[in-house]
């Protein structure tokens, strides 16, 4: 009986991404955004689009996995997978969902995918524009609480207030990433650089959350795929390897109205443990993070969460030198993350989680063998993986 | 009867079922919150079920509206067109002593740039909002 664990079941053998645009400046359709960055996954592999068998995506993708089939000419699908959760919460999971189909013989190659055009479709950081709103919402929406901002705020500001966490922690989350945006070409903040005085002067979005708190809107795709960990040495780069990926929250998480008992959490209290668990590491093993910035304060509950430092240490912990590469303690959001290089419902982080096994990342911390990923702060379910290159196996 | 606290034109609060009690409490000035009627525990937002003990048969209690500060935001940014020329204002999210500790979202009404404490104490102001189609009343929050 084999042990119940995806740890090195399953590698990722091919990354792919299209131009990342503003958003609403995408010239194409959401759905060739899908199809460009599977293909140029499949490039990066050596696999031809027709042997993909299985698709995973999160955050109500609307790209349709039978219909990327049939525009790929795939010979079979076997696995078409959405994982549950708004916002990126599901990014990491769904890497996992591929790893488990691949590590069941449910399927044989799958891609994970996102693809945004937020020009085509509806913007996120709107609020309803519906004269009415029912259920959970009219209990915050008239309000004036509506936005993905605004219903992370106070959690963020309650945090701080537990734990006399100052600005300058949430500050230094925003230059690590516009520090590493700054030598990534591929980033939409590549060439606008941040520094302290223009971060403090900078306007609130809603306190704690000032303009460079907040991740971009951007439209464009990303993609990778996963084989079994057998197969993964046949194609073009080394593998990287799946040490881990889970998903969850704790205890009602989901509680309506911001009733949930843990309020001041990213969700993660429950999941790193298990994410630890299967991977057969602690938070010491992690060579470098790439950790979802929806709000930079989810960052900073993240990072406490996956047991990086407590909630006491956060006001030293949280330095521009600490997370940046190469020589920070924990070099942080290396391509820019959703802050600087685009928003793609943070599935860009775990690619440049791969680039760091791989060694090409354009901000690469030295000898990478651990490569962690935490997607989704303060939403439900949230999820994590932590990649491996072939010395962890 | 004062001017609401935000502008005119947000989405207005639609009555479901399930939370009717409330939006009629609220605009006869009355606070009530959902209980169980097995295990007598408070819960918000409402639910079809007690959390705690599976029991369908759920009650709107009356409550004082009386609350205090466990966190809040001042928001700038509008993200809704009826907020364009609002300037900032400010939610909190207040804990309801006398039912279990249950939280709302609400305003803080007052001048948006005061500096906020969390833990303050606060009570209930009922907002009518008579002229609507359909009519509802919102519960804003001020400092005792």
């Amino acid at each position: 009986m084999s042990q119940r664990t995806l740890r090195g079941r399953s590698a990722v053998i091919g990354i792919g991404e299209t131009t990342y645009y503003k958003r609403g400046e995408s010239p194409h359709a959401e759905f060739k955004l899908a199809l460009e960055a599977v293909v140029k996954a499949c490039e990066d592999a050596g696999i031809a689009p027709r042997d993909i068998d299985g698709f995973a995506s999160f955050s109500n993708d609307r790209s349709d996995p039978s219909q990327l089939a049939a525009a790929l000419g795939c010979r079979e699908l076997r696995y078409a997978n959405m994982q549950w959760g708004g916002g990126g919460g599901g990014g990491s999971a769904a890497i996992g969902n591929a790893a488990m189909a691949i590590a069941c013989g449910s399927a044989e190659c799958v891609v994970v995918f996102r693809a945004l055009a937020q020009g085509q479709h509806w913007r996120f950081g709107l609020g309803p524009q519906a004269n009415g709103v029912s259920g959970n919402a009219a209990h915050t929406v008239p309000y004036g609480l509506m936005s993905p901002a605004q219903m992370f705020a106070m959690k963020v500001m309650r945090f701080m207030h537990e734990h006399g966490v100052r600005q300058e922690a949430l500050r230094a989350i925003a230059l690590a990433s516009y520090h590493h945006a700054q030598s990534n070409p591929r980033a939409v903040m590549y060439g606008r650089p941040l520094d302290e005085a223009r971060y403090d002067a900078s306007r609130w979005i809603t306190e704690p959350f000032h303009l460079y708190d907040c991740c971009l809107e951007n439209d464009g795709a990303a993609a990778m795929i996963l084989v079994s960990a057998e197969r993964a040495k046949d194609f073009k780069h080394e593998p990287c390897y799946v040490l881990a990926a889970v998903a969850g929250s704790q205890y009602r998480a989901g509680a309506g109205v911001h009733n949930t008992p843990d309020y001041a959490s990213a969700s993660f209290k429950t999941v790193a443990p298990r994410l630890y668990a299967m991977a057969g590491m602690g938070p010491s093993d992690v060579d470098v993070l790439q950790c979802y910035e929806n709000f930079s304060g989810g960052v900073l509950m993240s990072i406490v969460e996956h047991g990086f430092c407590t909630p006491a240490e956060c006001n030293d912990y949280f330095t521009l030198d600490n997370l940046t590469a190469p020589d920070g303690d924990l070099p942080l959001n290396t391509s820019g993350g959703n802050l600087a290089e685009c928003y793609m419902h943070g599935l860009g982080l775990n690619i440049e989680a791969v680039r760091q096994v791989r060694g090409t990342s354009t901000a690469q911390v030295p000898r990478v063998e651990v490569s962690m990923v935490a997607s989704g702060p303060m939403v439900t379910p949230v999820s994590s993986c932590i990649f491996g290159s072939e010395a962890t196996i | 009867m004062s001017a609401p606290y935000l502008a005119d034109g947000l989405p207005i609060p639609l009555a479901t079922e399930l939370d009717r009690p409330f939006w009629d409490g609220l605009r006869q000035e009355r606070l009530l919150l959902q209980r169980c009627r097995a295990c007598h525990r408070f819960q918000w937002g409402p639910e079809w079920i007690c959390h705690r003990c599976q029991n369908f048969d759920l009650a709107y209690i009356e409550v004082p509206p009386e609350g205090r500060i466990y966190s809040y935001q001042r928001v700038w940014h509008p993200v809704h067109p009826a907020l364009r020329t609002q300037g900032p204002y400010l939610i909190a999210l207040i804990e309801i002593p006398h039912a279990d500790n249950v939280r709302m979202v609400g305003n803080l009404l007052g001048d948006p740039r005061q500096a906020v404490a969390i833990g303050a104490e606060v009570e209930g102001v009922f907002e009518q909002h008579a002229e609507a189609e359909p009519p509802f009343a919102l519960l804003q929050w001020q400092l005792v």
